[in-house]
């Protein structure tokens, strides 16, 4: 591991651990940090906190909000709580799936440019249907105007 | 001098998504601008962000007060901000063809505001907004003249039942942790609302947090806790955020810490995001979450109350609760239980949503109908088409059908029909809307947030959703019905907790009420509301088509032909009916039967 990357996990260790924070906690801070949860910070605060790695993915798979594998520069997250659902939700998950050609309807473009993914309702449902771009929420989407809306960040 | 001029806009989740901030920072230029400057000084202008007041549909909302007088406008954009300063706040002339019609004020009406009445009035993130409509005025008459036992007596006379779903009385509650001797105990305040369609607890921690931080201190000293957890989604940064700002001005101002206004009471508050967990609702899942752990329920007894958070008793209420505690305190509980129902006192706070007009968070009192919530307060169905169905309580819930219409909302009107309060989400559906594809998408919701630790919900879910699969694909088999029965009453009655105890009811209701849908998937093999595609077929209407092609660009087989200006057509042998070419189509042409 890089000797940057050993501060970084050496930093969330003294302002995490040291609080007294739990796992899931500590999990939070490395996503913040690297955008994901690499193998080798598992390793190393498994080590560090003298927990078996086996607990920490037990934590990492539970929990919707951790990932394994680096995520793209822009995340798209489709709503897909029920009003989104009944009001078109999937077929804009098609058709951006189908645009950023992502098998599954979800997952991350060749490119690193996009994540595509879909999250349980983030209760703004009455703008349905929502598709959330990192910060920028876009209420009342078809599966035409969202094409349109991802158009802006492939740069 | 002028009279004062106040102008609030609507900042809660619902309006920054519709634009606040820009409206906002709009009002902020504006007002500033030289060329009026004096006029807004002398005005006594004064700009107020406050939460959400229910009508999201219609954001970005705006008061303008002067005096007394407040006109509402809606569906303001920051490029309308200009003109509004200079017509109704310099000029004093309301822009009339803004303001809110009819149905902003039918919407309200039929309402009765307890936890809401001060969402859209106050500053979230000021606690001298919350101090001047008498907040912490009930923690403080609870420290000075009542006992442990006197608030618990309360709560329990006010029949104040669990806002979160399980409708359990408060009070009843609280006397068990009350009654513990431990030393240690822990209060919760369950921020995890994870149902899809729900947006209660959020739109109120973002609209009065520090009324959810008076609840959980009336709380914490009844039960003798002097540490507090909120379990927040993480998916709610907006919610989070005001929850800080809230904990660390109420610590400033000796609302939390040592010696709480000077008695001997202690409290802390910490604030604990979920990870994305649904079952992390369930008690005891959370409290293995906030542990650290995996969110994985346990079985019940002990309950939190006698043993929870690190063994110790601890009481767990949901924020709706929480923020009932000091209305409850501040005007007796006679008060609270003159409303509502026999069984259910107070009000419920809902998330009414869907194919219907006015969607928002509503308030109203326990015993209102369906009808007056939706007719009345909802402004019926959205472009006029037929009302099918109403889904209440998430995936726990089911659906109710037009024949009860006239039923009494309260805990035990909705269990009576096959459904439940759960959280208080109504999402309504009209004829467009496929009963089948309902359950299916609430099982596929189940089946994805069962924790795998009991078997019956681990599998049942599972299976449960494949004969769905199968029915909306047109492979369904008549005995697939009983089956699914069956299996649904299996899993409801063996899974180890509330969320495969309820996962069924989407299939039970549905399959009570809306049998002749599953029939027709399976022996006409035909989607009544036009919904499941694999049983549909696409054909272009030649009186509408134009010939634009855009169908023919979407479509991602090929099977759509024809040349540009010309009407097209759809090779049946190579459509995957997938939908494409209907959502392309700006002309209506597509048609699907």
């Amino acid at each position: 591991m890089e000797k940057e990357e050993q501060q970084k996990l050496e930093n969330i260790y003294d302002t995490s651990v040291a609080g007294g924070d739990n796992i899931i906690a500590v999990l939070q801070q490395v996503q913040k940090v690297f955008g994901y949860v690499p193998e080798e910070a598992v390793d190393w605060f498994s080590r560090r906190m003298n927990i078996s790695a086996s607990k920490f993915y037990g934590v990492i798979t539970f929990y919707s909000q951790f990932h394994l594998n680096p995520r793209g520069k822009n995340i798209i997250t489709v709503c897909s709580g029920t009003v989104c659902h009944v009001k078109g939700a999937p077929r804009i998950t098609e058709k951006l799936a189908g645009d950023l050609k992502l098998k599954g309807g979800s997952g991350t473009t060749k490119d690193m440019l996009f994540t595509l993914e879909n999250v349980n309702c983030v209760g703004a449902c009455s703008i349905a249907p929502v598709v959330i771009v990192n910060d920028k929420v876009f209420g009342k989407q078809s599966p035409g105007s969202m094409a349109k809306n991802i158009k802006s960040y492939k740069e | 001098m002028g009279s004062e001029i106040t102008i609030n806009v609507c900042m809660g989740t619902g309006g920054i998504a519709a634009g606040a901030v820009e409206v906002m920072e709009a009002f902020r230029r504006e007002l500033e601008d030289a060329g009026i400057k004096d006029a807004v000084v002398e005005k006594h202008c004064k700009l107020h962000k406050v939460g959400c007041r229910g009508f999201c549909a219609r954001d970005v909302l705006v008061d303008i007060s002067v005096g007394e007088d407040t006109a509402t406008y809606q569906y303001i954009e920051s490029g309308m901000v200009g003109q509004l300063v200079k017509e109704h706040v310099v000029a004093g002339r309301p822009v009339q063809e803004w303001l809110v019609g009819e149905d902003y004020f039918q919407f309200h009406d039929k309402q009765k505001k307890v936890v809401l009445a001060d969402l859209g009035k106050i500053d979230p993130e000021s606690i001298d907004d919350y101090l001047a409509v008498d907040g912490y005025s009930a923690i403080g008459r609870v420290l000075d003249s009542m006992s442990t036992a006197d608030v618990i007596a309360t709560v329990k006379d006010a029949g104040l039942r669990g806002r979160g779903g399980g409708g359990f009385l408060a009070g009843v509650k609280w006397g068990f942790c009350a009654a513990s001797d431990s030393a240690e105990k822990y209060i919760v305040c369950n921020a995890d609302e994870g149902d899809p369609g729900a947006f209660m607890d959020r739109s109120i921690i973002e609209g009065n947090p520090h009324a959810v931080l008076e609840g959980m201190l009336i709380g914490a000293y009844a039960i003798g806790a002097a540490t507090g957890y909120i379990y927040i989604r993480a998916e709610y940064p907006l919610a989070v955020e005001r929850l800080k700002t809230a904990i660390s001005q109420a610590r400033e101002r000796g609302y939390l810490g040592k010696n709480i206004r000077g008695s001997a009471f202690d409290f802390e508050i910490t604030i604990k995001l979920g990870a994305g967990a649904f079952v992390c609702g369930e008690e005891t899942a959370l409290i293995a979450s906030i542990e650290g752990d995996r969110g994985m329920p346990r079985a019940k007894p002990p309950f939190p109350a006698n043993s929870g958070l690190w063994g110790k008793p601890t009481i767990i209420n949901n924020v709706e609760t929480l923020a009932n505690l000091a209305p409850i305190i501040n005007n007796g509980p006679a008060w609270f239980s003159s409303i509502g129902t026999d069984t259910s006192k107070g009000t419920k706070v809902i998330a009414l949503t869907g194919k219907i007009r006015n969607t928002g968070l509503i308030e109203i009192p326990m015993g209102m109908t369906l009808k007056e919530i939706i007719y009345d307060i909802g402004g019926g169905i959205e472009g006029d088409r037929l009302f099918k169905a109403v889904q209440t309580g998430g995936p726990s819930g089911g659906c109710i059908p037009q024949q009860y219409i006239d039923l009494e909302v309260d805990y035990e009107g909705l269990l009576s029909v096959g459904s439940m309060m759960g959280s208080g989400g109504m999402v309504v559906l009209d004829e467009t809307d496929c009963m089948v594809n309902i359950a299916k998408f609430f099982l596929q919701f189940t089946k994805e947030e069962s924790c795998g630790k009991c078997v019956p919900c681990r599998i049942g879910t599972k299976r449960l959703l494949e004969m769905l699969t199968r029915i909306t694909e047109g492979e369904g088999r008549m005995e697939d019905l009983d089956l699914l029965q069956m299996l649904a009453e299996d899993v409801r009655d063996s899974s180890l907790c509330g969320l495969g105890m309820s996962a069924p009811n989407p299939i039970i209701s549905t399959l009570k009420y809306f049998r002749h849908e599953y029939e027709a998937h399976i022996k006409q093999k035909k989607c009544p509301a036009r919904v499941c595609n694999a049983l549909l077929t696409f054909f272009i209407r030649e009186n509408l088509c134009v010939g634009c092609g855009m169908c023919k660009k979407a479509c991602p087989v090929n099977a759509v032909s024809g040349e540009m200006k010309k009407t097209h057509s759809i090779d049946h042998s190579l459509c995957i009916k997938c939908g494409a070419c209907y959502d392309a189509c700006k002309f209506n042409a597509v048609l699907k039967e």
